[in-house]
């Protein structure tokens, strides 16, 4: 199912493609494109040949892990100095993983929590002010968290730099100051979902018959929330946590925009504007795949988790 | 006040001390507080070495390479021209063209055949000396049937470069180019290793400039340190230069705010005002030849009237674009394409401004009552460009020209609607030569020759001057172009485009900063430094 779809992906990627307006023999010589210069690019990148074999050429060799060669990098008078697609992407990929992975190591725990005793304490003053507070995260578009976080802290109180400037030879601790701000941002604007659905499923459940029975049994509230209702809740909420980690590899386009991150996202952005094609597909496929793959995994643990799907009458 | 002057010069360049200065003010005739305040004003305007400089640039890619021929922005023209080399020649912050590789140059009295000297004991980061070879590998670089160089027009009219011995080379022209040396300050132009096979060897950023490549991360950053080496005295002052590809405005005026950055190219406009207002901030700009054209094609109905063409003419008010497009950062131009810090920039032509009468009288001789008409804009050929557009509009109606602005994407902008509509928005960032400039955009045939315009007279004047060593001459036939372009021409030139710049204010810049182009020529990581 998940392969299908992906093929399905991939073909509505090179299609979209396929629509951009000019191309990158155009893109890179923007102003400068005279019809010879032109013509000489779309020969040497193979742009002259008809959209069906480019397509079978290049889902071949992406079947065998060849993410192809950029179009960037091709220098005059025949020295060529162009980098495979995937040396590209490799090391952005790791930067949007970390970022994605930080902000998943503290939004999806503390989701569960603020979730958990929103539940046990239901319409408290405590249950409120996490709702008004994550629903309103959610609000905002990620930009204007973005440049609200920028504004708050790099520049009225400037503690952290408003700029993710990363490089390798970076320590964890530096790495995390510079991309404090993004993550925070990542986590504000996934935490209300997961929270808000690890509260819902919970307070669903506690009107369960057997929770009923615990509680006349005299079972301490927490008990019962971690013990009895967490158990029969985790597929919902392993659903949405799979949804919003997906969002995180996937949407972080805008945050790494705003903080100038050198992730996957960016990558792609730049590469539409140059029409540097066979990154923006692979970039594409990456995305796609993310999310593919994190809906499986979903799937797998919430029947895993779940005796009635897992054992069918 | 000439021997102030003189001793200033000398205290600078450090021949005479602080305590010879102040006699020497004193016995010319100054008093002793501003003697004192004087030399106090020279040490601080004179530059400090070391620091980081952080610099963000747009106009780069991730299919950025090292190749001088593929340099196709500003970012790029900024690290390989500005930082790791050099070229024959440069131009100074004045305009004027002063030798960098070459130390002197001649021509034959046709102008067809020019011979370099080249500097003595100059070399390249790994320690190779610069030789004739080298300048021949790199010329030769962007010549040939099949090469896809940006520079390929530039050196088009060269038939023949030769070494002469290791410090001279000569090259040969197929037609006379007073101009040639000029040519030679060409981002894309700059100096590489010769390769024993006579190509270049781009691949590793060698150079002979200011800064040594350390990291090389195309979309990104690039990362350069100070050349321990560097044969130009007084020049490169940083320890190393971070150069960072930041296309969003909104970021880098946030990271130069925050302190995270140190200079940023072209601000925005929008805010600039509250720019001007930081107390940490500096706005640095320079007025050179970069100009907004609204170029008409001049082989298309209506537009291949000229009546019609003077109408639009008079029909768009330039102060209004220059305060309200530019923000006040710019200058009023007139219809051709040469700008005050061209050589041969003709002041004594008359300022053409906006007159509705003549609009509509010029609009009369055309033959028409009122016309409608499309104009083509996109943000990517301007900033303000639809601003403008829509300024016209206004403008233009009290002259029964019915202006209706067509907002156009940006993507695919350059290939779809620039040249190809009838009218449209389009810019250009100048050229440092009156030849260059014309040969590019208003020749006959030129391929982007943007309004498809013709002159008899222009084609001959351009070849007569491009051949004339006699400065009054060109002078001259430089004016009788100028006046040409502006009474015939296919475009509308409203106004000259500063480039703006926002710099921290521990950086300090030269008194005078170049305007060929933005970021003091984009030798600014060269001609600046830290104060504080």
């Amino acid at each position: 199912m998940g392969f299908v779809t992906l093929v399905v992906v991939s073909i509505i990627i090179f299609g979209v493609v396929e629509f951009l307006p000019g191309d990158f023999s155009q893109a890179i010589l923007g102003q400068s494109a005279t019809e010879e210069t032109v013509a000489a690019f779309r020969k040497e990148l193979g742009l002259d040949k008809p959209a069906h074999t480019r397509y079978f050429d290049w889902i071949g060799a992406m079947l065998q892990g060849d993410l192809g060669i950029s179009y960037s990098g091709r220098g005059a008078s025949g020295s060529d100095l162009s980098r495979p697609v995937i040396d590209l992407i490799a090391p952005r990929f790791w930067n949007t993983i970390f970022l994605a992975g930080v902000a998943a190591l503290i939004a999806v725990p503390l989701a569960l929590i603020l979730g958990i005793f929103a539940a046990l304490f239901r319409n408290s003053i405590f249950d409120r002010t996490v709702n008004v507070f994550s629903l309103s995260a959610i609000s905002f578009p990620e930009f204007f968290i973005s440049y609200l976080l920028i504004l708050l802290f790099a520049s009225i109180w400037p503690i952290f730099p408003s700029l993710a400037n990363v490089s390798d030879d970076m320590s964890l601790g530096e790495r995390l100051v510079v991309t404090a701000l993004p993550i925070v941002t990542l986590v504000l604007i996934t935490l209300a979902h997961m929270m808000r659905m690890t509260r819902a499923a919970i307070i669903n459940l506690m009107a369960s018959p057997y929770i009923e029975m615990a509680q006349l049994k005299g079972v301490s509230p927490t008990k019962i929330i971690v013990q009895h209702a967490l158990p029969n809740a985790w597929a919902p909420i392993v659903t949405v946590i799979a949804f919003n980690l997906a969002y995180l590899v996937v949407g972080v386009v805008v945050v790494e925009i705003v903080f100038i991150y050198p992730g996957v996202g960016q990558l792609m952005v730049d590469a539409v504007t140059t029409r540097d094609i066979p990154v923006v597909q692979a970039c594409a496929l990456v995305f796609a795949s993310a999310y593919i793959l994190l809906n499986l995994i979903a799937d797998i643990i919430s029947i895993v988790t779940n005796p009635r799907i897992l054992h069918p009458k | 006040m000439d021997e102030i002057k003189k001793i200033t010069k000398q205290l600078r360049a450090g021949q005479i001390s602080r305590r010879e200065f102040i006699v020497a003010a004193v016995a010319a005739g100054a008093a002793v507080p501003f003697a004192m305040s004087m030399s106090s004003n020279v040490f601080a305007a004179m530059p400090k070495s070391g620091g980081l400089l952080r610099h963000a640039i747009t106009g780069g890619s991730t299919s950025d390479n090292l190749d001088p021929a593929k340099v196709l922005d500003m970012y790029m023209a900024n690290v390989s021209f500005g930082q790791l080399r050099n070229n024959l020649t440069e131009i100074d912050s004045d305009g004027s063209l002063i030798g960098e590789l070459a130390e002197s140059w001649e021509s034959t009295g046709d102008a067809k055949t020019w011979t370099f000297k080249l500097r003595n004991g100059v070399e390249f980061h790994n320690g190779k000396t610069l030789d004739a070879n080298d300048v021949v590998a790199s010329i030769n670089h962007h010549r040939g049937e099949d090469s896809t160089s940006a520079a390929k027009s530039i050196v088009a009219a060269v038939v023949d470069v030769q070494a002469d011995g290791k410090e001279t080379v000569v090259v040969e022209l197929s037609g006379g180019s007073a101009d040639f040396p000029f040519l030679l300050s060409d981002f894309h132009l700059s100096i590489c290793p010769a390769r024993d096979d006579g190509t270049i060897d781009w691949e590793s950023g060698t150079g002979t400039g200011g800064y040594i490549l350390e990291e090389f991360n195309p979309g990104v950053k690039v990362v350069t340190r100070r050349n321990p080496n560097y044969w130009k005295e007084g020049r490169a002052h940083f320890e190393s230069v971070e150069t960072l590809y930041i296309a969003d405005v909104v970021a880098r005026t946030n990271a130069l705010q925050t302190g995270d950055l140190d200079a940023m190219t072209r601000a925005d406009l929008k805010t600039i005002h509250l720019m001007e207002k930081h107390p940490a901030i500096n706005i640095v700009q320079s007025t050179g030849n970069q100009h907004y054209t609204l170029p008409m094609l001049t082989d298309v109905a209506p537009f291949d009237n000229n009546e019609l063409r003077l109408a639009l003419k008079y029909a768009i008010d330039r102060e209004q674009w220059k305060t309200v497009i530019a923000r006040g950062y710019g200058e009023i131009a007139n219809d051709h394409p040469i700008g005050p810090a061209n050589r041969y920039y003709d002041a004594s032509i008359e300022q053409r401004v906006y007159d509705p009468d003549k609009a509509k009288f010029h609009l009369k001789q055309a033959g028409y009552d009122s016309i409608d008409l499309d104009l083509h804009v996109a943000e990517t050929a301007f900033e303000g460009a639809t601003d403008g557009g829509q300024l016209m509009q206004d403008s233009a109606r009290a002259a029964g020209i019915n202006i209706n602005v067509v907002r156009e994407a940006n993507d695919g902008y350059w290939s779809n609607v620039w040249q190809k509509k009838p009218w449209c928005a389009s810019y250009w960032a100048g050229r440092p030569t009156e030849d260059w400039m014309f040969s590019l955009t208003y020749a006959t045939g030129a391929d982007w020759n943007e309004s498809h315009w013709s002159n008899e007279k222009f084609d001959s004047l351009l070849l007569a001057a491009r051949a004339e060593l006699d400065e009054e001459k060109r002078r001259g036939m430089y004016s009788d172009m100028q006046q040409i372009v502006r009474d015939e021409g296919g475009s509308v030139i409203p106004i000259y485009a500063s480039f703006v710049q926002a710099l921290s204010n521990k950086l300090s810049t030269p008194e005078k900063v170049a305007s060929n182009l933005e970021f003091d020529g984009h030798k600014n990581s060269e001609r600046w430094w830290f104060s504080s």
